[in-house]
């Protein structure tokens, strides 16, 4: 029983992970560009549904405020895409990797501005709950976080196999100026993109401080996530969730079963050895570049 | 405007233009020997950080500017030469020998953590070297009977040829060491730049299957690139624990790593004098920004206060700007500064202009 | 014994067989064409010689060595140059720079004198230089020898490329649509210079064009392929009259 509550813990963390490791495949895939700062836009979406929520701050009701906050993000991820990340078009990717990590920076110092260096929890009605199946006993935030993680993947994942602008989206991404070429508004699909993974920023920020807590220093999660986009290939949405769920399992059973200073390593050595020996994922095959 | 003509080949081979340029490098050199004579201790000790971060931006450098290979990951190696030095130097081992062993060692240890690494490209390197530097921690930590662990170490004064090298009491015999460093690592550098090997750098950098097709190994460029890069940066990290005196296992954080690279993308990439306008950077940021606090503080009233996390967002800022308008760094907007100070009134907007091309893409295309 | 020989080579991409069962020789001293539609497979029969590709089945041979046993940066040691269709310069390194790496399979310093610069290092540059100053004059680059590829225009990039495979001084040269996008002069000066290369540097040139005028005028015998497989091979006017050739064009046309 012990293991199995061990084991839902950890899926919930690992949904959180992957949610996060979703937004920089999102990216990826429509961009090449890594987001090295999807980790702090999670922190924003959770500190800016935290002061739309909590009573410290101006306590507007639980749903209107998280939809209302996950709507920001989302322009919020248009607005850095239109204003700052379309300027970058055509230069190198680690240049929009050193871009993000500057974002990033900047990102968690105006969140300290704002709202301080403390922890805080995202008053939610959920918390507290419980539900029971059988003897096992969940927590209603970690039930919340699976269902939400599980639903928003899949929807995602139709919505790139299905409609007309995931299609548009994954063709913007194979190759841009081919799919310019194409009639595929190229820099308004991107711009959606960046919509988007602000978005499910969002959505993972608020299931992360309904079952934690947050501070400005937490995006720095991302770079767990980051694991989980590799091992899930960093192409592939559901590749994404199940990396999440296997860097999340992990470390509560690392934590139980292998010495104390070895086991907080377990996510980067796992990352490490992935790139080491299966740098293209688990799902995926290596692809060259042609001449 | 100077024009230069070419009378033979050697002109292109010798590291400087003319006479011109040469003498201004051996004044700028003249100045920086006896600075210790100009500069109080306090700015003393401050150029002296300058330049080991210099040596530091020289060392990744030579990877990320040169090679193209992004390294988020060089605190490590800083730690390493750090480490290495100090355990050296605590085995009896004398100075003279455990510094340039120090730096060897790093550079040994990057070669062969490139190996693995070789085949990864641009972002999935970049992580790669992340999560080692995040894991350096870990392992200082682990291997507590040889780092000191959380508990640290303490490096005392050093002894080169009878001369006593200590950061606090002889801050000008220090100040030499690290200039000497400074200026063989530069040296070092500037030949590497004249001959095949450097070349050879550049071509995987700019495209890998055409280095190919001239014959460069790419594997082995990137390993050899990784070596040197490691070793100056080994230095730099052993020259740093000299400084500090104290360190530990949080002392070369990721966040090191990231400034690192950070500070040469705003001296500006693929150039040696971008890693020395870097240092500049870091090294006066937190100064000039205290400055300007108590300024701020002194003409809206009220004392200046503590803004958590303020350095790191403005660097992060600076950053922005950087990349968004001056990719080149501060070297190419001086560059484009003294263009137009000798063609006046000649210069053209677009003599510089980026030229637009799509996302290079490194996928099928 | 024939310089190149290609022998039975099969290569596939997933379930595309881009070159099918295809076999060729290239003489010494000859200039050989290869023609054909677009995914003919002309570009990767040039990446196969270059080693960039494991052929799934057959043989490569050149001058007397088994090709199929080097790793691809030992190709160019074997004497074998290129160009890229979509050019593969060195974009922020000068055109001087550029044709210096070309030298690097003439390298005999190591790291550690280079590091020093000794003299011998000293000297094995002054001869590269040497060297690569003759291929500037010859190819007139002389106005842009020290100037960025990024800011050259796309012409003169096409020749500072001819120019770089030189620069290792081959005894085989491939040239992958050296005049594509090139205009009328320019692919004049390129016809010129393939003729010199041949006449006066005795090196033996392969290359893949779309510009009948320009293969039937420099070269000695062409290949017409279509669809990873061997059409026709003979003389420039027995392969345009060849039916089979017709046909893949007006086929393609239609
Ligand atoms: N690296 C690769 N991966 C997959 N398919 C490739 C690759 N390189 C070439 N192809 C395919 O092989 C065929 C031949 O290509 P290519 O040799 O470039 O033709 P061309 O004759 O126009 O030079 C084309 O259909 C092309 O799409
Ligand atoms: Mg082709």
């Amino acid at each position: 029983m012990d293991t199995l509550q061990l084991l839902i813990s950890g899926l919930a963390n690992g949904c959180v992970y992957g949610l996060i490791a979703l937004g920089f495949v999102l990216i990826y895939k429509a961009t090449e560009a890594v987001n090295f700062a999807q980790g702090d836009l999670m922190m924003l979406g959770a500190f800016i549904a935290i002061g739309l929520t909590n009573a410290e701050y101006m306590g507007l009701p639980f749903l209107p405020s998280v939809i209302l906050s996950i709507g920001i993000m989302g322009v919020i991820g248009y607005l850095l895409d239109r204003f700052v990340i379309r300027l970058m078009f055509g230069q190198s990717q680690v240049a929009v990797v050193i871009l993000t990590i500057a974002l990033g920076f900047v990102i968690r110092f105006v969140a300290g501005l704002i709202w301080g260096h403390e922890p805080h929890a995202l008053e939610n009605p959920m918390a507290g709950g419980e539900v029971r199946l059988g003897d096992l006993v969940l927590g209603m935030e970690d039930v919340a976080v699976i269902v939400v993680t599980l639903l928003l993947t899949f929807g995602l994942f139709a919505f790139f196999a299905r409609t007309k602008l995931g299609l548009a989206m994954q063709g913007a991404s194979q190759n841009q100026l081919a799919a310019y070429y194409m009639g595929i508004p190229v820099k308004r699909v991107q711009g959606l993109v960046w919509a988007l993974a602000g978005a499910v920023a969002a959505i993972a920020g608020i299931l992360f401080a309904a079952k934690g807590s947050v501070d400005p220093s937490t995006g720095l999660l991302g770079i767990k996530a980051f694991a989980a986009a590799v091992i899930g290939g960093f192409g592939s949405l559901p590749g994404a969730l199940v990396g999440g769920l296997i860097v999340g399992v992990m470390e509560p059973f690392a934590a139980r079963y292998i010495a104390a200073g070895y086991s907080q390593i377990a996510p980067y050595a796992l990352l490490v050895a992935m790139l080491i020996f299966r740098p293209s994922g688990i799902f995926s095959q290596t692809r060259v570049k042609k001449v | 405007m100077r024009i230069v003509f070419k009378t033979d080949y050697m002109q292109d081979i010798r590291p400087w233009k003319d006479g011109h340029q040469l003498s201004l490098y051996l004044i700028l050199l003249a100045l920086v020997v006896v600075a210790p004579w100009i500069l109080n201790d306090f700015y003393l000790g401050e150029l002296t950080n300058v330049l080991i971060w210099a040596i530091a931006g020289l060392g990744l450098m030579i990877l990320t500017g040169h090679t193209g290979q992004a390294s988020l990951g060089h605190a490590a190696f800083l730690a390493m030469g750090c480490y290495a030095n100090v355990i050296l130097l605590e085995q009896g081992v004398p100075f003279v020998l455990a510094f340039p062993l120090a730096g060897l060692i790093t550079g040994i240890v990057g070669a062969l953590v490139a190996l693995p690494a070789m085949r990864l490209h641009g972002i999935y390197l970049a992580i790669f070297t992340m999560a080692l530097s995040i894991l350096v921690d870990d392992i200082i930590v682990l291997t507590e009977p040889w780092s000191g662990g959380v508990s640290g170490k303490y490096v005392g004064p050093v002894s080169l040829f009878g001369l006593e090298i200590d950061r606090w009491g002889t801050p000008w015999a220090f100040y030499w060491l690290v200039l000497g460093v400074t200026v063989a690592v530069t040296l070092g550098y500037i030949n590497l730049l004249r001959s095949p090997m450097g070349r050879s750098f550049i071509a995987v950098r700019d495209s890998e299957v055409s280095a190919q097709a001239m014959g460069v190994d790419v594997a082995r460029t990137k390993t050899m690139s990784f070596g040197l890069s490691c070793m100056v940066t080994g230095w730099a990290g052993a020259l740093m624990g000299l400084y500090a005196t104290v360190f530990n296992n949080e002392t070369f954080t990721v966040i090191i790593s990231i400034q690192l690279l950070m500070m040469i993308v705003i001296g500006g990439l693929g150039s040696i004098h971008g890693a020395f306008l870097g240092a500049v950077v870091i090294g006066f940021l937190p100064q000039f920004l205290s400055i300007s606090k108590e300024y701020v503080g002194m003409v809206f009233g009220g004392s200046s206060v503590a803004i958590p996390g303020l350095e790191v967002g403005v660097f992060g800022l600076i950053l922005i700007a950087f990349i968004l308008f001056e990719p080149m760094g501060l070297y190419g907007r001086w560059l484009k500064i003294r263009t137009w100070f000798e063609l006046f009134p000649f210069y053209r907007k677009d003599m510089f202009k980026r030229q637009k091309s799509y996302l290079k893409t490194e996928r099928l295309r | 014994m024939s310089l190149l020989e290609f022998e039975n080579v099969t290569l596939k991409f997933g379930g595309l067989t881009a070159v099918n069962d295809l076999s060729f020789e290239v003489e010494e001293g000859e200039v050989f064409a290869i023609v054909g539609p677009n995914g003919a497979g002309k570009s990767t029969v040039f990446n196969l010689i270059s080693r960039f590709y494991d052929p799934y089945a057959g043989r490569i041979r050149f001058d007397g060595h088994d090709l199929l046993q080097v790793k691809p940066s030992g190709v160019a040691a074997y004497g074998v140059a290129r160009t890229f269709q979509n050019i593969e310069l060195f974009d922020h390194a000068t055109v001087l720079d550029n044709l210096l790496v070309g030298r690097h399979r003439h390298r005999r310093t190591s790291l550690l004198s280079e590091l020093f610069f000794t003299p011998s290092v000293k000297k094995q540059e002054l001869q590269n230089r040497h060297v690569v100053e003759e291929i500037i004059d010859f190819l007139d680059l002389q106005p842009y020898r020290d100037k960025m590829i990024a800011g050259l225009p796309y012409g003169v990039r096409k020749v500072v490329e001819v120019a770089r495979a030189l620069a290792t001084e081959p005894k085989l040269l491939l040239l992958d649509e050296p005049a594509s996008g090139l205009s009328v002069e320019e692919t004049t000066d390129m016809r010129w210079w393939i003729d010199d290369i041949r006449r006066q540097m005795g090196i033996t040139v392969l290359m893949v064009e779309h510009d009948m005028g320009l293969v039937s005028g420099v070269s000695d015998r062409v290949l017409a392929m279509a669809d990873g497989a061997k059409l026709a091979l003979g003389t420039p006017a027995e392969v345009q009259s060849d039916p089979a050739v017709i046909e893949a064009y007006l086929g393609r046309a239609a």
